[in-house]
């Protein structure tokens, strides 16, 4: 694995040895000196041509407790946001040294520009771009629900997959990278997958996609799925009539709290809530949900930074050798 | 006619004889063809033409010189992308003798003054006829007819209007434009697509922009217009033809249109008749262009259609840019591809090689159709006696694989970019004479003929 930009590119394989590196890195975190000598003198560079301060600090984390040396890029304030092509300062990238770079893009393909030409030889790590894909999310996602799952069932998690999981995935699919990286990684793992959202908010196509599509969120949670990851909505789609009201939109596809009781039954009680992150509060999910044991949003925070650390690692270590 | 002769008064190299030695007429019958002051002197079994150069074309298909309805040379405004001097070279060596120069330059060909300045740069250069195609509206804004009787009666006689890379969009003015570009004998080309529907579109919306995270430019945008265009041509009683056809959908609409009588023509690109958005899978540029590739399914449509007739004509949309617009994010990325030098190949891998077209009906579609749509004294003529000499040799048998820093255009933005293609254009004679010899550029016209209008 020379570089990270789909999930979709990932064997079950690549994706358990990633999850279980992730096992150890996580042990790393749990030390009381979190830090590792393995990327001592290698540059990872953090390229963010969008505002991202939770994905940045969770890479930056994860570089530095790896001893890499990290250099922050933020598009604005530099000679990007005065024109400078993604050639260019890719190119730049390349004479200063860079070893990784993580780039997080509003433009969809972006990364995999970055790694199939010939600008720039680091490995390339896709932190997000566009409406297409983001594939460590999806990595700590998976890496969450594989705990909580061992959890349950009282096996360890390393060398397990996702067999037999059903993960409810509800929002906006259409805009949502988040979404894209969870169809073809926890489908990769043995996991069963059912998308819930408007069909104004689900791609034309997405009957492709190797998953359950449905509209209605109380049918899906009829099945009692092991996970629902609810997704962020941003309000402003109700101006361009992706759907009539934000109020509509609760009432029909949040986690409000009256379809959060119906998870008190005995059916429901392993089934966890997922978020990416940033939460809207009171428009796809309630603060009696978000706040509840069931939801595991500061577990994904905190296994983002060890799937992370593992990204990196399995990358440089692999370029290495390569060398 | 009289003998074109230079200032010099020496006898100009069109009035130089040349005898074209053992063609297949349209892939047919064996002639020699003999050039004789711009013209077609002779056709037949042809014993010695004293004084004439005699071009070796056995085993070469003998073509009417192409006529492009659809060019962008960039010029004025993007010299950096194109000149009509480096398009029009690329046109000849595709086995063009006429190409017609979209009117998106900078600033817009929406006056009598920007259309003369284009004919009069193409008449400089020589390669080919340059035929200026107007804005139907002032700077393709889409609000307030263009000067299109000005246009016309210039010295460019301007025939075809388009707003190409804007779609006209508004009904009214679309209504309007029809029915006064009946005065000129004029022809409106749409661009056809819806433009709330393709807001920021960036590809074919489907499976590939699904996974993609693309947002999707849908069939319907294109196909809503032209069913709206081919009904609004019907009720005014106007010439409509419809640019780069990408969808079935659309062949389906237009075939519907034809068989009601209504007087409508459609044009497919190249790069439609072979490539899919599956290439878009890349995230390479180059392969972005509007409209967007779409898939297997409409590239097999599209080219049913080219076969029975639906499609009238092969429009190149060569549309070069500048290595920086192509070498970026997809979504930054301009839009287009090149396509003179490449055309007729293309055309005989995916239409003749294929045993969908004999090479009579390809002169139909490249040749005969187009200098009809666009009304272009002397272009797409029979070969025959007494017919102005535009002529294309190719060699059906030859291969040559693509490299765009070869090419006499200045884009590099060739989406056939290390493919091998049949087939290579080894002369092109404009006017009886050689703009291309032995597949390489020759010379431009020495004096330029007369380019009117029918």
């Amino acid at each position: 694995m020379k570089h990270l930009l789909s999930t979709r590119d990932l064997t079950p394989g690549d994706a358990i040895g990633i999850l279980d590196t992730a096992e150890e890195m996580a042990a790393v975190n749990d030390r009381e000196v979190r830090k590792l000598p393995a990327l001592r003198g290698r540059t990872v560079v953090n390229l963010f041509f969008e505002d991202s301060t939770r994905t940045r600090i969770s890479f930056e984390a994860a570089a530095k407790r790896l001893s890499a040396d990290v250099i922050n890029f933020a598009a604005k304030g530099s000679s990007v946001s005065k024109g400078e092509s993604l050639k260019d300062t890719a190119q730049t990238l390349e004479a200063i040294g860079a070893d990784a770079v993580v780039i997080r893009h509003s433009a969809a393909g972006a990364p995999h520009r970055l790694a199939v030409t010939d600008w720039i030889q680091a490995a390339v790590v896709n932190a997000g771009d566009g409406t297409h894909e983001h594939p460590t999310q999806a990595l700590l996602d998976a890496f969450t629900l594989r705990r909580h799952l061992a959890r349950v069932a009282g096996t360890p998690s390393a060398g397990a997959d996702l067999a037999g999981a059903h993960v409810v995935i509800v929002g906006d699919i259409l805009h949502s990278r988040v979404a894209r990286s969870n169809v073809w990684l926890l489908t990769t793992l043995g996991a069963r997958v059912t998308l819930v959202a408007p069909p104004t908010l689900l791609p034309i196509g997405v009957e492709h996609w190797p998953c359950a599509v449905s509209y209605d969120l109380d049918a899906a949670l009829d099945q009692a799925p092991d996970a629902v990851m609810m997704l962020r909505v941003q309000a402003e789609r109700m101006n361009a009539s992706y759907f009539p009201s934000t109020a509509e939109y609760s009432r029909l596809w949040g986690l409000g709290d009256e379809r959060f009781d119906r998870f008190d039954t005995p059916a429901f009680k392993d089934t966890v809530i997922l978020h990416p992150g940033p939460m809207v509060r009171g428009l796809e999910i309630s603060s009696t949900a978000a706040d509840s044991d069931r939801s595991q949003v500061l577990r994904q925070v905190a296994n983002g930074v060890s799937v992370r650390m593992a990204v990196l690692y399995l990358l440089m270590s692999a370029k290495e050798s390569a060398r | 006619m009289t003998t074109p002769t230079n200032a010099s008064g020496a006898s100009a190299s069109s009035s130089a004889r040349y005898l074209l030695r053992g063609a297949s007429l349209l892939g047919r019958e064996r002639v020699d063809l003999l050039v004789e002051d711009g013209r077609i002197a002779q056709v037949g079994s042809i014993a010695g033409a004293p004084g004439a150069t005699v071009v070796d074309a056995e085993g070469l298909v003998a073509l009417p010189g192409l006529v492009d309805v659809h060019t962008h040379l960039r010029e004025p405004g993007r010299e950096d992308a194109e000149t009509v001097e480096t398009g029009s070279r690329a046109a000849a060596l595709g086995g063009y003798t006429a190409v017609h120069a979209m009117a998106n330059s900078s600033p817009v060909a929406d006056t009598a003054g920007v259309v003369e300045q284009v004919h009069s740069l193409g008449r400089r250069a020589g390669w080919v006829d340059v035929r200026p195609v107007g804005a139907v509206t002032v700077g393709l804004a889409g609000e307030q007819l263009a000067e299109i009787g000005a246009m016309a009666s210039s010295a460019a006689q301007v025939r075809m209007f388009s707003d190409d890379g804007m779609c006209v969009h508004d009904p009214v003015l679309m209504r309007r434009a029809l029915e006064y570009v009946k005065a000129f004998d004029g022809v409106v080309a749409q661009h056809a697509q819806e433009p709330r529907l393709t807001a920021g579109a960036q590809m074919n919306e489907g499976v590939v922009s699904a996974v993609l995270g693309l947002p999707g430019w849908p069939a319907v945008a294109e196909e809503s217009i032209i069913a709206r265009d081919v009904l609004l041509a019907q009720h005014v009683g106007s010439r409509l033809h419809v640019c780069h056809v990408s969808t079935a959908g659309s062949v389906e609409i237009i075939r519907w249109a034809k068989s009601r009588g209504i007087s409508v023509t459609a044009e497919v690109t190249p790069h439609h008749l072979w490539l899919t958005d599956e290439l878009v899978r890349s995230y390479d540029p180059v392969y972005k262009v509007n409209p967007p590739l779409r898939t297997q399914e409409d590239v097999e449509a599209l080219r049913e259609a080219l076969a029975d007739g639906t499609i009238d004509v092969v429009g190149t949309d060569h549309a070069p840019h500048p290595s920086e617009h192509k070498e970026c994010e997809w979504a930054q990325a301009a839009m287009g591809m090149t396509g003179l030098e490449t055309a007729l190949s293309v055309v005989q891998h995916t239409m003749v090689e294929s045993g969908l077209m004999d090479w009579a009906r390809v002169a139909e579609a490249m040749s005969v159709v187009p200098s009809k749509i666009g009304r272009v004294a002397d272009q797409g003529r029979p070969l025959a006696e007494g017919e102005a000499a535009n002529i294309t040799l190719v060699d059906p048998s030859a291969r040559w694989t693509v490299d765009p820093s070869r090419q006499a255009t200045k884009g590099r933005n060739s989406p056939f970019v290390g493919r091998e293609l049949p087939g290579r254009v080894v002369a092109t004679f404009f006017r009886g004479h050689p703009t291309v010899l032995d597949g390489a550029l020759n010379a431009p016209h020495p004096q330029a003929a007369p380019v009117v209008a029918q």
